[in-house]
């Protein structure tokens, strides 16, 4: 790893003047992405600004019914907070499915958010990739594609972000707050990522010198009824072939609410808009279900190796709103 | 250079190292403790498990000075049943892993004795029995090559009760 100067900012004010003052700076929280990227020579950060001392640990109810989180929770702090797991238990799920106990003892809510959208090329040095060396090509594309995107793909690149956290948290409605010296800003977690297009180097709404202090859930009855469901190649300990984040409310068999969010297929959490358009009013029914499933999926653009990922979110969705129909939620 | 302060093992250490110097190459290669174990370096195989202030992580993936006054347990500094229990049980052949899975679990039943739920858990409202299936969940961030997870799990479990 390259060497680097290391600096601990106390408060956020510090830490938001040091990014903006240093040309090549970056934000250290749990480190579990960019330590390692470091170690490839990937990320090369002449300046590392450690966050972790940053008094953003908390999660406080909010006023009429939400809830903050802090940026640097521990993913594992989140999963066991007992107001996720009752109110919000897909959120509580996601992120348990998620890395591996270790790491997400490490791993922070808004490190988790801001970890690249990565594939096996991505890694690989000598592997032409336009995130790691814009212009240089996709070698995916023609290349080994399993865990690559299906939705919102371009021809720069099919990278998708592995984050299972922020999936539930698109469906959700999650909020962030993102502070710089130009002050405080919100925008929805469904803007936070962008969709590669010719800039796949680009992947998130923030400039280089903002921080992300807080993630906002709003008060939401419906996601009380939630559940993750993930789909990958080993039991534990992997990255999603697919994954579902779903609430729903049903009342005398009609879909009165409904949030879904895929994972695993896009450069972004997936907000299933479309499907969710079918399902509201609609009864809550196989075909229904059915219906939503291959609307959403409808856009997709598959490689040979991922094709079966077009079905597979299908049935997958199909899957979770049944669950969620006869069994209920998580919690 | 920048001076990191840490407790291992109940002694306390000041260490003078380049910024980018892994808490896991700290322990080995500065302070001789080779009980923890590099596997993959990059967060993967977990052979590197250690205890910071009681939790379990990956030391390969700290930074040595962002852990700057944390209480650090390695294998050197554990005394604990499950050692016995892995032994009893087969839970290892090479032995590579174990000083990681040894940590891991350690950290694992503190987690489930403190409420924590796994993505097997069926209701996460309340709490979860620890049974095989939820160990292997729990512990699936340490990677035996040699494959004696039966002797890992049974270990873990006959502890547990």
């Amino acid at each position: 790893m390259r060497s680097f100067t290391y600096l601990s900012a106390p408060d956020v004010e510090t830490a938001v003047r040091t990014i903006a003052t240093e040309p090549n700076a970056k934000f250290l929280g749990g480190g579990t992405n960019l330590v390692d990227l470091m170690r490839e020579d990937i990320e090369q950060p002449d300046v590392v600004v450690d966050i972790t001392r940053l008094p953003l640990t908390g999660i406080e109810d909010l006023p009429g019914g939400g809830l903050r989180i802090g940026a640097l929770v521990r993913n594992s702090r989140l999963a066991a907070h007992a107001s996720v797991r009752t109110r919000y238990p897909v959120l509580a799920q996601a992120v348990l499915n998620g890395a591996s106990a270790q790491l997400r003892n490490m791993a922070t809510v808004g490190g988790n958010l801001l970890q690249r959208t990565r594939c096996l090329y991505f890694y690989d040095g000598a592997a032409a990739c336009n995130k790691r060396a814009p212009g240089s090509g996709c070698a995916a594309i023609d290349g080994f594609a399993r865990n690559a995107g299906v939705l919102g793909v371009s021809d720069h690149c099919i990278a998708t972000h592995p984050s299972d956290m922020a999936v539930a948290l698109a469906a959700l409605d999650a909020v962030v707050e993102v502070e710089s010296t130009r002050g405080v800003r919100r925008l929805p977690l469904t803007e936070l990522h962008l969709l590669p297009g010719s800039t796949p180097q680009v992947e998130t709404a923030l400039a280089a010198d903002e921080l992300i202090t807080a993630v906002e859930l709003p008060a939401l009855p419906v996601a009380a009824n939630s559940r993750y469901r993930k789909v990958r190649d080993r039991a534990s300990y992997a990255f999603a072939l697919v994954s579902v984040a779903a609430a729903m409310e049903v009342e005398d068999g009609v879909v009165t609410d409904v949030r879904v969010a895929l994972g695993g297929v896009s450069a972004k959490p997936w907000r299933a808009h479309e499907a969710e358009r079918i399902l509201l009013g609609a009864p809550a029914t196989e075909e229904s279900f059915l219906r939503a499933a291959a609307a959403e999926l409808a856009p997709a653009a598959a490689r040979p190796d991922n094709t079966f990922k077009i079905e597979l979110a299908q049935r997958t969705i199909v899957a979770t709103l049944r669950r969620l129909r006869t069994d209920g939620s998580a919690a | 250079m920048v001076e990191v302060r840490l407790r291992v093992n109940g002694v306390d250490e000041l260490l003078d190292l380049p910024p980018q110097v892994s808490l896991l190459d700290a322990l080995r290669e500065r302070l001789g403790l080779t009980g923890t174990k590099k596997g993959c370096d990059q967060g993967a195989c977990g052979a590197c498990t250690v205890l910071a202030d009681g939790e379990r992580i990956n030391s390969c993936l700290a930074l040595a000075v962002q852990y700057t006054g944390r209480e650090i347990t390695t294998i050197e500094g554990v005394d604990d049943p499950l050692q016995r229990a892995f032994v009893r049980n087969d839970g290892f052949q090479c032995g590579y892993c174990t000083s990681g899975q040894i940590c891991s679990a350690i950290g694992m039943l503190a987690e489930h004795a403190q409420g924590a739920p796994s993505a097997v858990t069926e209701h996460l409202a309340g709490p979860a029995e620890l049974t095989g299936a939820e160990i292997r969940e729990r512990m699936s961030g340490n990677l035996c090559r040699c494959g004696a997870y039966n002797g890992i799990v049974d270990a873990i479990q006959e502890v547990a009760r």
